[in-house]
């Protein structure tokens, strides 16, 4: 039978969810187009907060990148907006004039921002706070810095004034109710609350209607209606959001509030679901994500012909997402009667509990300054339990009333298997130990990858790593590595250190020694245990050709048609009409195609054949040419200015130095690629401040550079020391570069490696005379071993077979 | 020249090819990796990644796979199949290795054509 077609209108998170449930159970079951009004792939929507303060990246909070799409067979159309349903003939229609049938349509238009329609709303500048597009507008308005009005102080308004505060901005929150959060805290709670916002230099604004917003060409003011006038040259107003309901009422479905849907989540047609934040169920609408999550589940089981499956409703609980301030709100704490409260306070601490009981059982809870029990209390909530048996000290948790000694992981041992650690996603303590057990987990990424338990907010990590300790017992390290690959448990820290403390010399030895779970490992692992042995044991270990990247097993790099590049060496970037010649020569013999000059400004002839090339070699080496090593994850270039020689600012010999560095350098394998530049003055011009290492030449000598980055990931280089002689400065690198292949994981660049040891310790442990000598005397020990040029070798007829096809031409004829 | 019966044809020794390693054989009909395993294996597949055109006879070998130098897809050199998600499949030939010389089954690479 042929796949159903299934229409889903957005690409949110509760989309997003209902197929990772539909594909886990049936994958196969559906055809799927989605249409998405935002141009983007599905990212994680409460996690905007983060972005705009700077603490995450767009790319952080992707749930569905592109490969998942295509991995699915989805049709995904973005930025393209259905306008309508055709019930009569199953199709959706979209602004375009695209058009998709279905057998099965799923609604999940989500919500949009309440703007209040006061004078001024629609200028620009004003803001809502709802999608990607919204925090790119705000990011960019930070980059001018200013002043912020926030309108509102709820949850999403108050994560947007850290936000806007943390970009620098002078922010300012407007708010109706006398009560920040009003809907989720009490009035002690959200007056501690506003302390803690104030404290972060922002100014609060309670019980303050919004009149009008000013300006002419753009936002200018923010007037109250007590007269108060608040210069902004940003308002972003998050005042609430109401759900898109619009395409399901021009399609006459029934529609409340939100869409209304029964406990199997169709609408009033049978073959259209409905998910979500436009959803109305029982009543309800809700805006965060735990109900959504619940709601997917059911959809997905519905899809897939589970009928008893339903949604009866969700509990909800709220966490607000600011870095240092903990507030926690679930259930019912509106006073009304046969209402018993039990509330804690200590005001030095900054600590405020609320417990809401009725009948002895826990209905609401508010908690401020300390909210590392509330997965205890909100399951209390959940399951309605009976709590006359210790109500007298329930308010100080778990831990007091199993009567244990305080222990961080008690309170989690003493959770229920039904507990909820993780709201987000819906993920209980029992699903997420049977997992550990099951799949043989070890770390928190493993865990997220598998339950998706932390995986969305992270307020729960802390509760997820408590559960890993406590189902693996002594196993679990919380700082344990990540293995170098499938075929080993070890990561890249313990394989290095054991090579060098059990003497291990060949790749054979390690995967036997080492107990590699497979027979000869793979392209991971291989050509990072190479050069682990090839550092460890210079002189000693045979370099394994078969472990290594094609471009260092034939000296060239491999192009996307499978011809290869070739860069000969040109010291400091110095060269020669003779060199020139040789060159052009050798491009008109072997008819290259392209030749162009590299970033690191070298000739670079691409398009060899890769017969051809020994034979290029070989002319090269006549012209005195050797290989640049442009393919190696090893030293390439050191570019340089003209320096003193030429230039009318240079205050040392830039090119010189450049010529001695790569002549001292050069050969040397290291953990990924090596790029260094030297500048003949801070004016900089060989860009030495963005190379793995750099030299700035000034008056009194040689400021030494380490760590940039100017790929994927731009950074600027940190100070490593200044010297005052060129002798010492050669010392220096010759050390840092040892000190780097000794400690770096392969495929880390200096950054990298920086970033995990600590730029501090590398410039103390050089900053040692004995240390710095002995990094530097292990690395020109090494490099008495690797300054042969690879390109004269096999120009002269080592590793023939690889240049040499089998031809058969003939042989198929006759066959 | 296609058939029922299989179409062997000797290419080389097994020591031509590096353990861990291949050659390319090249044919009228395009060319061909012979992949040597460091169990002494022989496998044959098209050169030609049918994700975007990688050689892969330049792939590095490990176990019974090999993967391909452009992008890293990982091919079953029994089955020709990508190991992971992907859902790519080479083409791979019968091979025979009888006193040390390999004979590979090129009747479904001239078919192909």
């Amino acid at each position: 039978m042929s796949s159903q077609r299934l229409v889903v209108i957005g690409n949110g998170m509760a989309p997003g969810r209902v197929l990772d449930h539909l594909f886990e159970r049936a994958p196969d079951a559906y055809d799927v187009t989605i249409f998405n009004a935002e141009p983007r792939v599905n990212y994680d929507r409460i996690m905007l907060s983060p972005v705009l303060s700077g603490e995450k990246r767009f790319e952080d909070i992707i749930i569905h990148n592109e490969e998942w799409y295509k991995e699915h067979h989805i049709t995904l159309h973005c930025g393209k907006r259905v306008v309508a349903i055709d019930r009569d003939s199953n199709t959706v229609v979209a602004d375009d004039g695209t058009r998709a049938a279905y057998d099965k349509l799923l609604i999940a238009t989500g919500s949009t921002p309440i703007m209040i329609p006061v004078p001024g709303h629609d200028l620009p500048g004003v803001l809502s706070y709802r999608d990607l597009d919204d925090v790119e507008a705000m990011l960019s308005a930070c980059q001018k810095g200013g002043r912020a009005v926030v309108i509102g102080g709820g949850l999403l308004g108050l994560e947007a004034a850290v936000g806007l505060k943390m970009q620098g901005m002078d922010v300012t929150v407007v708010h109706l109710a006398p009560t920040l959060m009003e809907r989720q805290l009490d009035e002690a709670a959200g007056h501690l609350l506003r302390k803690a916002i104030e404290a972060r230099d922002i100014v609060v604004h309670t019980q303050a209607n919004t009149k009008d917003i000013l300006g002419t060409e753009r936002v200018e003011a923010v007037r109250l209606d007590n007269g108060t006038v608040i210069e902004a040259d940003l308002v972003c107003m998050a005042v609430g959001i109401r759900p898109s309901v619009a395409l399901a009422k021009d399609a006459y479905l029934d529609v409340g509030r939100g869409i209304v849907v029964g406990d199997d989540l169709r609408t009033s047609d049978p073959d259209i679901f409905a998910v979500g934040e436009c959803v109305e169920h029982r009543g309800q609408c809700y805006g965060l994500v735990a109900p959504l999550y619940e709601m997917a589940k059911v959809v997905a089981a519905q899809l897939t012909g589970d009928a008893d499956m339903a949604y009866t409703g969700s509990v909800t609980s709220t966490k607000l997402k600011v870095t240092g301030v903990d507030v926690f709100s679930a259930g019912d704490f509106q006073q009304t009667d046969g209402i018993e409260e039990v509330v804690l306070r200590d005001a030095a601490k900054g600590v405020y509990k609320r417990l809401v009981l009725q009948d002895d059982r826990l209905v609401g809870a508010v908690f401020y300054g300390d909210t590392k029990d509330s997965a205890w209390f909100f399951q209390h909530i959940k399951d309605g339990t009976d709590v006359s048996e210790y109500r007298d000290t329930l308010i100080f948790g778990p831990t007091f009333a199993s009567g244990d000694a305080v222990d961080p992981l008690a309170a989690v041992a003493a959770l229920p298997g039904d507990a909820e650690i993780c709201g987000c996603n819906g993920v209980c303590k029992s699903a997420i130990q049977d997992t550990i057990t099951r799949e043989g987990l070890t770390s928190l990424d493993d865990v997220r990858v598998h339950t998706k338990a932390s995986a969305s907010c992270g307020s729960c990590t802390g509760l997820v790593e408590q559960i890993l300790a406590l189902t693996l017992g002594d196993e679990f390290d919380p700082d344990a590595a990540k293995p170098i690959c499938g075929c080993t448990e070890l990561g890249h820290d313990a394989v290095r250190r054991l090579i060098v403390a059990g003497e291990i010399k060949s790749i054979p030895d390690v995967m036997q020694q080492l107990n590699w779970k497979t027979s000869c490992g793979c392209s991971k692992c291989r050509p990072a245990l190479n050069f682990y042995l090839v550092c460890a044991w210079p002189g000693e270990y045979e370099d394994d050709g078969q472990s290594r990247f094609i471009n260092e097993r034939v000296h060239a790099n491999i192009q996307k048609d499978g011809t290869y590049s070739v860069v000969p060496r040109m010291w400091g970037g110095m060269t020669t009409a003779q060199e020139l010649r040789a060159i052009a020569d050798v491009v008109d013999k072997y008819e290259i195609p392209t030749v162009k000059c590299t970033g690191g400004a070298r000739i670079d002839m691409l398009g060899v054949k890769k017969e051809d090339l020994p034979g290029v070699w070989a002319a090269l080496n006549q012209a005195g040419l050797v290989s640049g090593h442009a393919y190696a994850k090893g030293l390439r270039t050191v570019k340089s200015c003209v320096g003193t020689d030429w230039c009318r600012f240079g205050t040392q010999d830039s090119t010189g130095l450049a010529v001695k560095l790569e002549r001292f350098l050069w050969g040397s394998w290291t953990p990924h690629k090596v790029k260094l530049g030297v500048s003949g003055c801070p004016r900089n011009c060989a860009e030495a401040t963005c190379k793995d290492i750099g030299v700035v030449c000034v008056d009194s000598g040689y400021e030494i550079h380490f760590a940039g980055a100017a790929g994927m990931h731009v950074k600027a280089t940190d100070h490593l020391c200044t010297i005052e002689s060129e002798e010492k400065t050669i010392i220096y690198i010759g050390a840092l570069m040892q000190m780097y292949r000794e400690q770096g994981w392969y495929l880390d660049r200096i950054y990298k490696w920086a970033a995990k040891v600590g730029v501090d310790y590398i410039r103390e442990t050089l900053a040692k005379p004995e240390e710095l000598k002995a990094y530097y005397d292990r690395f020109v020990y090494s490099q008495q071993f690797m300054q042969d040029d690879p390109w004269a070798v096999r120009a002269a007829g080592k590793d023939a077979h690889e240049f040499t096809p089998i031809t058969l031409g003939s042989k198929m004829e006759t066959a | 020249m296609s058939g029922p019966e299989p179409a062997w044809v000797a290419v080389c020794g097994v020591i031509e090819i590096p353990q861990r390693g291949s050659r390319v054989l090249k044919t009228d009909a395009g060319c061909v990796a012979l992949f040597r395993t460091a169990k002494d294996d022989v496998f044959a597949a098209r050169d030609h990644c049918p994700h975007k055109g990688g050689p892969l006879s330049q792939g590095i070998v490990h176990d019974r796979a090999v993967a391909c130098p452009l992008h890293n897809v990982v091919f079953d050199l029994d089955t020709g199949l990508a190991r992971g998600p992907d859902q790519y499949q080479v083409q791979t030939f019968p091979v025979k290795v009888e006193d040390g010389v390999v004979s590979v089954d090129l009747r479904a690479l001239a078919e192909a054509r």
